[in-house]
């Protein structure tokens, strides 16, 4: 993986990653925009195939209807869809298969250990931060488990069950029924996933701010966290 | 799977069963829009033609399945003069011309539909706005109207209008798939009125609002990048796909 053997080697994130990081990120604000948009239209959420104003929902969500929204939301959100499928997955398809997957986001055993797992909490409770993160040998445990449940479980029951509402899909593959329960139980999956994946988005811009944002800015922009990128 | 192909359509003497031709000669480019959102419908319709390129059925339910209460959006009763005539009179002058491109163009009666070889079939309704209900729809296939008036082999598309003023077009491939059929029965009974009497269209593979209501008329035509604004439907032209398999 590039030039150099430094401990830096790690804090530095080839064009590729970085390319999928901010083609994801773009992506993910228009799905979460338009997906609240098409919302709107039936703020309820029900459990199994079926599922109405006219019939008892699971859940109410205290959001004001709104018919007007469906148009521009499901325009953006499909838009938005392919561009997070398209990049996501070659994504995953280069770090599962370069190695990346393994190298950086798997935890390490001693990672994994209650007392060292346990420590991390405190620190991440602590909200002190690390102004020296973006140069970290590694990624602590907890960060890498939320990587991997955003790609490897959030994102594809997000897919999948998203998918499950697609009527051309579903004529092809109905098994994504069985999968979700029904139609109305995928559309609550997907917003429960949803609301997931925004936890983790807001987790994930707080532990940017609190840990040097501007080296991991830089890094994530630039390729590495250094200010000169090369003498 | 696919016994209903184009050419048993346009040979006609053997019937339906007439193998030849495969789903995806069925495909005609739909219309499409510019930029950014065209390039995304274009990928969905594209796709997901391809992943249904055998014509699967959709799921069929047991009638225990059917749904207590079966919601109704935007016409429930139309306001035309000639329609509540009709409606008075049971629909007995009620009449669907289908012409264009079809060798014998035609107008079908209620009893002339309900004569021809009728299917019912259970299934899941979705709607764009996220609601879906199980309803039980009984009609004659499309493809069965269409081979009455001998669709003719450069017939690409239907137009299909409404009372309300609502029009849409379909491509062959969903068209002349088995379960795309003339509604006029729901749930056992006759199509209520809030539901499309006396005949709607039912598009099982797309969302709801490719099912339209209370159908006026059918046209066979070769393009429709020349209707309206060009972009395929009256819902295309308020900012929806034409394709609504998502």
């Amino acid at each position: 993986m590039g030039v150099g053997g430094s401990r830096l080697e790690h804090a530095r994130h080839p064009l590729w990653v970085r390319a999928a990081h901010w083609i994801g990120a773009a992506a993910f604000l228009g799905l979460a925009v338009s997906g609240v948009a098409i919302l709107l239209a039936l703020p309820k959420l029900f459990w199994g195939e079926t599922g109405a104003n006219d019939a008892p929902a699971w859940v109410s969500l205290p959001l004001p209807v709104n018919l007007e929204q469906t148009g521009w939301g499901r325009n953006l959100h499909f838009l938005s869809a392919w561009a997070f499928v398209i990049a996501g997955g070659l994504y995953l398809a280069a770090a599962a298969l370069g190695g990346r997957l393994y190298r950086r986001l798997w935890p390490d055993r001693d990672q994994v250990r209650p007392a060292h797992l346990a420590g991390e909490v405190r620190d991440h409770l602590s909200l002190g931060g690390d102004p020296r993160a973006a140069y970290a040998p590694r990624y602590n445990a907890l960060q890498k488990l939320a990587y991997l449940a955003v790609l490897l479980v959030l994102a594809p029951t997000m897919l999948l069950s998203g998918l499950t509402m697609a009527p051309g899909v579903t004529a092809a593959f109905p098994e994504l029924f069985t999968l979700f329960g029904g139609r109305q139980s995928a559309r609550t999956v997907h917003f429960l996933t949803g609301c997931g994946l925004v936890l983790f988005l807001a987790v994930h811009l707080w532990q940017v701010l609190a840990n040097g944002p501007r080296a991991l800015m830089r890094a994530m922009i630039l390729g590495r966290p250094e200010r000169r990128d090369r003498r | 799977m696919s016994d209903v192909t184009r050419r048993g359509l346009l040979v006609g003497a053997t019937g339906l069963a007439a193998a030849g031709l495969g789903g995806c000669d069925l495909v005609a480019d739909g219309p499409g829009r510019g930029g950014l959102y065209g390039a995304s419908d274009w990928l969905t319709f594209h796709v997901q033609r391809w992943l249904l390129r055998h014509q699967p059925l959709v799921r069929e339910f047991g009638p225990e399945a059917i749904s207590a209460v079966f919601p109704t959006i935007n016409t429930v009763d139309p306001d035309d003069p000639a329609y509540r005539r009709s409606k008075a009179a049971g629909f007995s002058d009620w009449r669907l011309p289908v012409t264009g491109l079809v060798a014998r163009p035609m107008a079908f009666s209620l009893a002339d539909l309900k004569a021809m070889p009728a299917r019912t079939q259970i299934t899941l309704h979705a709607c764009e706005q996220g609601w879906s209900a199980i309803g039980q729809w009984t009609g004659v296939p499309l493809s069965q109207v269409l081979l009455a008036a001998g669709l003719k082999p450069e017939a690409r598309f239907l137009v299909i209008r409404t009372v309300d003023g609502w029009w849409d077009t379909y491509d062959l491939f969903d068209a002349l798939h088995p379960q795309t059929i003339l509604a006029y029965g729901m749930n056992g009974g006759d199509l209520p009125v809030k539901h499309g009497a006396p005949v709607r269209l039912r598009v099982e593979r797309q969302l709801g609002y490719k099912s339209l209501k209370y159908l006026a008329s059918i046209e066979a035509v070769d393009r429709v990048d020349g209707i309206g604004q060009g972009r395929g439907s009256m819902v295309g032209e308020l900012g929806f796909s034409w394709y609504a398999g998502i």
